[in-house]
Formats: structure tokens, C-alpha cells, sequence
């Protein structure tokens, strides 16, 4: 038997393994565990704040830690920084490329960052001395898009790639430190885990991988989806991971049973899901979708008990606040929304 | 040329034999741990989840108070 033929065989083995050992603590399901507990009543929100200012369709938005600021990069080539209880802007940075596709806040507030199509993840200090926002890094190596960066702190940040690849960086020396590979489609989505130590991204190969920051080992990998896996996030206790698809699902894997504990799906929905946010307490899952709406999700009984509409193109992206006051939502539309 | 590829694809081969096995070999607990702590958690965090209850106009930094107030 040649070398190949034998590691194929092994591969194939592994795979088996992987699988039987899931379902060998698979002992129940999350629907039978949560059978005792009672849907939440019908969540309505409101829309309490319109922000107005971007000229062409937002692609994403993070909130800051403090709970009031928030950044927004829209192809009119800008990223604002919204005061979201007055509506002001704080900044509007012009940018170099308008293809911009993601953007984040720095924990500290400190700095916000963003990349798109031109490959590159950009650094701008917003606390710089002469109270001018300037471009502090620009990080490039990836060899696709940008599609989405979290910051670690004000030294390091992820990024993730139409490259098929994360990359954590060292903004001050403006270096790669770890590549993370190991996605054989394009990364769309990342997300930072609580504690800081690990992360997982979701790509168009249809699975979720879990990364340790420190030692660049792809721990665990997810699969499940029929589609593109756009959207990505963290159950609020670090356990479980949220990812929402193309196939038009959102999913809930636990890391430490290592699987699908539940889908959230309806045969009415047939539209893709751009972005995702859990509540404070993970109890509600808001998904945006490419239909225009937010459906809010129990997380435990997998029933739609709400929507938010209003806006008159796709959601694009979606945040809910540290302290877990208000959810925001971003439009092609050009509009930013504040809902509670 | 083809013994490039031909390595190349034991390497890739390799690679991904090395992750499974990683993969493979981590410790899972069962479904129902894992379910019951997720529910804990929900439960336990319920009545801080501001979006869950829902957030008293005055608590609500969104909308502007009732009232007016002059100082």
C-alpha cells in the first residue's frame, strides 16, 4: 500500500473515531435537557436610536467596551464613531480603501481597526496627541480579503481571510506572530472567547474551528452546515459557540461535549444569516438575516420569540453591548439602529 | 515537476492525518453536563439580561426621561 493510500485510510479512521466518540456521550439532547423550562414570553424591542451619517450600505459595527460607543464601516469609505445615546459622531475617519468589510474597538477604547478588500487590516490611535485620528498600522500579509478583526488588547489583534487563514498580529512591530491554517474555504467570520485564550472562525467550507491564541492549534473543528458559515459568536460562558449560515440556520456547538446541540431554523426562513449576537445571559440569540429582519431566538427551545424590523435592506451586522442594554443593528440600508 | 506534487500531497496528507489525530484525542463530556450547563448559566444571568426583562424607562439610557427636569 503506498504512503498515500495509508494515510487516507487513516484519515478516514480518525474520522470515524471523531464521530463515534461524539455520539458515545451523546446521552440526550439539549431540547429533552431543556424540556422543563418554559419559552420566553414574546420579546418586542424597540427602535430607540437611529444613526444617520453613512452614505453607501454599512458592512459591520462593534461596540465598545463602555457600552456607549460604538464604530461603523460603510462602503462610502468611512468608519464612524457613534456616541449611541446622543446619536453624535465622535470621529469620521476617512479611509484609504472604501472596500472596507469589517471593523473593531479595541477593549480600551484606545484604538479601532478595519480591512476589506484591500487585503490589509488598518490600526488607527484615537487618542492620538494632537486629537487628530491617524492611521497607526497597517498590517498586510494576508493574501485575500479582509472579511472580519477582533483586538486581544492594544498590542495584538486577529485577523480572518478570503485567504482561507487567521493571522495574529503584533501591531506595534506591524508582524504576524501565529498563521492559523487549516480552513479549506474562505474565513468569514472570527470571534474572541471571554478568557482571551482561544478563538473560532467560521468559513465557506461550511465548518467552525477552535484556535488556541498561544499555541496556534486548531483544537476542534465543527461541521454540520450546508453553506457558508457568515456569522460567528461566543455563548456568553466561553462554552459554546453560535454560527449562522446560508443554509439559512443558526447552530449551537458546545466545546466541551465537542457538537451540534441544536439548530435554530424554520421552513419559513429561507434567506441566509449575515450576523449574530447572543443577549447578556445567551438566553436570546439575535440573528440578522438577508431578508431585511433580526430574528431573536430562545437559545434553549429553539423558538422564534421576536423580530426586529426596520430596516428597509439586509442586516449586515449586529452587536448587543458589554453591559447587555441595547442591540445595534447595521444596514445595507446606510442606517445604524439602537434597539432594547 | 510531478515528484513536487507527488510531496507536496504526502505533506498535505501528513498534515491532516496530525490534526485528526489531535482532534480525536480530546476529552468530551456528555450532552446532558453540557446542557444542563448551559441552561445554569441562562437561568442563573436571567434577571440581569436587560434585553430579556426588558429595561424600565427610567434605567434606559435610550429614552429620554418622562419628565423634563430643570436643574
Amino acid at each position: 500500500m503506498g504512503e498515500m493510500e495509508q494515510l487516507r485510510k487513516e484519515a478516514d479512521a480518525l474520522k470515524d473515531q471523531i464521530t463515534a466518540a461524539r455520539k458515545a456521550v451523546q446521552d440526550t439532547t439539549l431540547e429533552e435537557a431543556a424540556a422543563g423550562v418554559a419559552v420566553v414570553g414574546r420579546v418586542q424591542m424597540k427602535t430607540r436610536k437611529t444613526l444617520r451619517g453613512h452614505l453607501a450600505k454599512i458592512y459591520a459595527m462593534h461596540w465598545a467596551t463602555d457600552s456607549k460607543l460604538c464604530v461603523s464601516a460603510s462602503q462610502d469609505g468611512k468608519l464612524i464613531v457613534w456616541d449611541s445615546i446622543t446619536t453624535n459622531k465622535v470621529n469620521a475617519i476617512p479611509l484609504k480603501s472604501s472596500w472596507v468589510m469589517t471593523c473593531a474597538y479595541a477593549p480600551s477604547g484606545n484604538l479601532v481597526a478595519c480591512g476589506g478588500l484591500d487585503n490589509m487590516c488598518s490600526i488607527y490611535n484615537l487618542k492620538g496627541k494632537d486629537g487628530n485620528v491617524k492611521v497607526m498600522r497597517e498590517l498586510a500579509a494576508h493574501t485575500g480579503y479582509l472579511s472580519c478583526c477582533r483586538f486581544i488588547s492594544d498590542t495584538e489583534i486577529i485577523t480572518s481571510s478570503g485567504d482561507c487563514t487567521c493571522i495574529l498580529w503584533d501591531i506595534e512591530t506591524g508582524t504576524q506572530k501565529t498563521s492559523f491554517a487549516g480552513h479549506q474555504g474562505d474565513c468569514m467570520s472570527l470571534a474572541v472567547s471571554p478568557d482571551f485564550s482561544y478563538f473560532i472562525s467560521g468559513a465557506c467550507d461550511f465548518t467552525a474551528k477552535l484556535w488556541d491564541i498561544r499555541d496556534g492549534n486548531c483544537r476542534q473543528t465543527f461541521a454540520g452546515h450546508e453553506s457558508d458559515i457568515n456569522a460567528i459568536g461566543f455563548f456568553p460562558n466561553g462554552q459554546a459557540v453560535i454560527t449562522g449560515s446560508d443554509d439559512a440556520t443558526c447552530k449551537l456547538y458546545d466545546l466541551r461535549a465537542d457538537q451540534e446541540l441544536i439548530t435554530y431554523q424554520d421552513s419559513s426562513i429561507m434567506c441566509g444569516v449575515t450576523s449574530l449576537a447572543p443577549s447578556l445571559s445567551g438566553r436570546l440569540i439575535l440573528a440578522g438575516y438577508d431578508d431585511f429582519n433580526v430574528n431573536i431566538w430562545d437559545s434553549l427551545k429553539a423558538e422564534r420569540v421576536g423580530a426586529l424590523a426596520g430596516h428597509d435592506n439586509r442586516v449586515s451586522c449586529i452587536g448587543v453591548s458589554a453591559d447587555g442594554m441595547a442591540c445595534c443593528t447595521g444596514s445595507w440600508d446606510s442606517f445604524l439602529k439602537i434597539w432594547n | 515537476m510531478s515528484n513536487n506534487n507527488a510531496s507536496n500531497n504526502l505533506i498535505i496528507a501528513q498534515r491532516a492525518v496530525k490534526q485528526l489525530r489531535l482532534e480525536a484525542s480530546i476529552r468530551r463530556i456528555k450532552v446532558s453536563q453540557a446542557a444542563a450547563e448551559l441552561q445554569k448559566f441562562c437561568l442563573q444571568n436571567a434577571s440581569r439580561d436587560p434585553l430579556l426583562v426588558g429595561v424600565p424607562s427610567s434605567d434606559n439610557p435610550f429614552r429620554p426621561p418622562k419628565s423634563c427636569s430643570l436643574f
